[in-house]
């Protein structure tokens, strides 16, 4: 394909974000546009921050505990790898069978999508701690969690926050199939071909892809907050 | 786990009675590789070498109804000798009508509805009821895009407002219009599409004036299972779905008074270009093994895919099998 088109394409999605379109099968009434825009990035935002949270609830804990622990290796790297393979919509319609759809449903679904990079990055990560900075702090007289708070996590937040940047994308990625579970996300645009046309799917694809970028710029930004000085990389 | 033994039993029993019936009227065509064909077109399909030079590839768009018929036309087609492959995946309808345009598919099962709201921009209300005059109508507009349409099936299908009969009894609901005034109390779930269509949300709003407590997309496949979990008060339903004949106590559709939703038969969207190249048997074939699908029939083949979980394919050659189509 030569660039004409593509750009031409691109044009109309731009035009998409901005300005409702015509479509043959509304009846006249126009799609898209800012205001729809704005509305359904800012669900898949919410669904996305919450189903970051309740995987970072139940992961991160754990991954400390079992890090620091040394221990149930198996465990941790385990569910890591199995969580990878569980199809989303298949989950989605069993627990709609149990739950129903909606918010809920889908919290609890993307959620099981983040939890194994959390899991394992934290539990990797904590254990690549250098077991004599380990020592030393139990040597001056720190109990376990001191352990755990003000050395290890420290010295881990490089890797914890892979898992947790890896999980963000993996979740507000899926979070575009959240209109076939109840739930009206940028995933609307693009599950919606019939109505909003081939622009409206190549402008909820550019939409999703830039709140992804968005979020991991910001949490790149977090993780540097959060990264102690003398282990920051600096420009040489 | 989604039917018991009884409804499985009915089921059968139905069955039985359709082969024993579709194999009396297709009776005298006992077996393939007679070369004495008769002219007729009525039975068997027999297979001509001249097509094994042809090949085809059958589309369909991704639900089970358009995965049995597009595994009906496919399967015919290949027992009347072309080589035939198939694309039973292509999404929404804008996909498939951009796949045949562009020569990626032969051809695709289309509703002749469908059709015409869709890529024609007709108003629910001006598809015209009777088959042959939607059909012609849309051949119309495909001509002028070159595409051509054959003819139509016996069975239609169309969209409608379902709900559990408890709730119907509970608010009085017989027809689409009884909705006035208790529509704010409830809850309406549907496609993805259906928000801004016409022929679904958009049209009962503008249409019938109706205003949703509130509406939730959900994937067409959890139509049933959101008003059987209680979560759905109405939900956008097939009017082929087997789930309305078996379970007639549980789950009813409204009476669309106002005919937002237009119910379309099945018309087979090619381009002449295929049909020139493919021969005389393609057509034939086509419209010949369609004749059996009537909605009684339809229905039982989306039952053995939904409900009693055989791939589409099974369904398919098991309807040839019993129409007399192949033996």
């Amino acid at each position: 394909m030569s660039a004409a088109p593509l750009l031409a394409s691109f044009g109309g999605a731009f035009e998409f974000i901005f300005t409702p379109q015509a479509s043959n099968v509304t009846g006249g009434k126009g799609v898209g546009g800012i205001d729809q825009v704005i509305e359904l990035t800012l669900t898949q935002l919410e669904v996305t921050v919450l189903a970051l949270a309740l995987a970072l609830v139940l992961a991160l804990p754990a991954g400390l505990y079992f890090g620091h622990r040394g221990a149930g290796e198996l465990v941790a790297l385990g569910v890591g790898n199995a969580g990878r393979a569980v199809p989303e919509l298949a989950l989605i319609a069993l627990m709609a069978a149990a739950i129903g759809v909606g918010l809920l449903n889908l919290t609890v679904a993307l959620a099981i999508l983040g939890i194994p990079p959390i899991l394992t990055n934290t539990f990797v990560g904590i254990r690549q701690v250098d077991p004599a900075s380990v020592e030393a702090a139990r040597g001056i007289g720190m109990t376990e969690f001191e352990i755990v708070r003000k050395v290890e996590a420290p010295m881990a937040i490089p890797s914890i926050f892979t898992g947790i940047r890896t999980a963000t994308i993996n979740i507000v990625a899926t979070a575009t199939i959240a209109p076939l579970a109840g739930v009206a996300t940028l995933g609307e645009f693009i599950l919606g071909e019939n109505v909003y046309g081939p622009d409206g799917v190549l402008a909820g694809a550019i939409l999703v892809a830039l709140l992804a970028l968005a979020l991991e710029f910001s949490l790149a930004g977090l993780q540097r907050l959060l990264t102690s000085k003398g282990l920051r990389l600096r420009p040489a | 786990m989604r039917f018991n033994k009884t409804r499985l039993g009915m089921g059968l029993a139905v069955l039985a009675a359709l082969a024993l019936a579709i194999g009396v009227s297709a009776c005298g065509s006992s077996s393939d590789s007679s070369s004495s064909s008769s002219s007729e077109g009525e039975g068997a399909i027999v297979s001509n070498p001249a097509n094994g030079k042809v090949s085809l590839k059958i589309g369909s768009k991704n639900f089970p109804e358009q995965e049995i018929l597009g595994e009906i036309y496919a399967q015919a087609l290949g027992a009347a000798g072309y080589k035939v492959k198939s694309d039973l995946n292509l999404g929404s309808e804008t996909v498939a009508h951009k796949a045949v345009q562009s020569g990626a598919i032969s051809g695709y099962p289309e509703y002749a509805s469908t059709a015409l709201t869709s890529f024609f921009g007709l108003e629910p209300e001006e598809v015209p009821s009777d088959a042959n005059e939607a059909w012609e109508k849309a051949n119309e507009e495909f001509e002028k895009e070159g595409l051509v349409a054959f003819e139509p099936t016996p069975f239609a299908s169309a969209n409608a407002v379902g709900t559990l009969k408890k709730t119907a009894e509970k608010y009085g609901l017989k027809d689409v219009s009884d909705l006035e005034g208790v529509s704010e109390k409830l809850s309406l779930y549907g496609s993805p599409e259906c928000r801004q269509r016409i022929d679904c949300l958009a049209g009962l709003e503008k249409l019938y004036g109706l205003k949703f407590k509130s509406f939730h997309p959900v994937d067409i496949s959890l139509r049933y299972t959101v008003l059987e979990k209680g979560q759905a008060d109405l939900s956008i339903l097939f009017t082929t779905d087997p789930q309305l004949s078996a379970e007639k106590d549980k789950f009813v559709i409204l009476e669309d008074d106002k005919h937002v939703f237009p119910a379309g038969n099945v018309i087979f969207v090619t381009t002449p270009k295929v049909v020139e190249k493919a021969g005389p048997d393609y057509e034939k074939t086509i419209v010949e093994v369609q004749k059996g699908l009537t909605l009684p029939v339809m229905q039982e083949l989306d039952a053995r895919v939904e409900l009693e979980k055989q791939t589409p394919k099974e369904a398919a050659a098991s309807y040839l099998e019993s129409a007399g189509y192949t033996g």
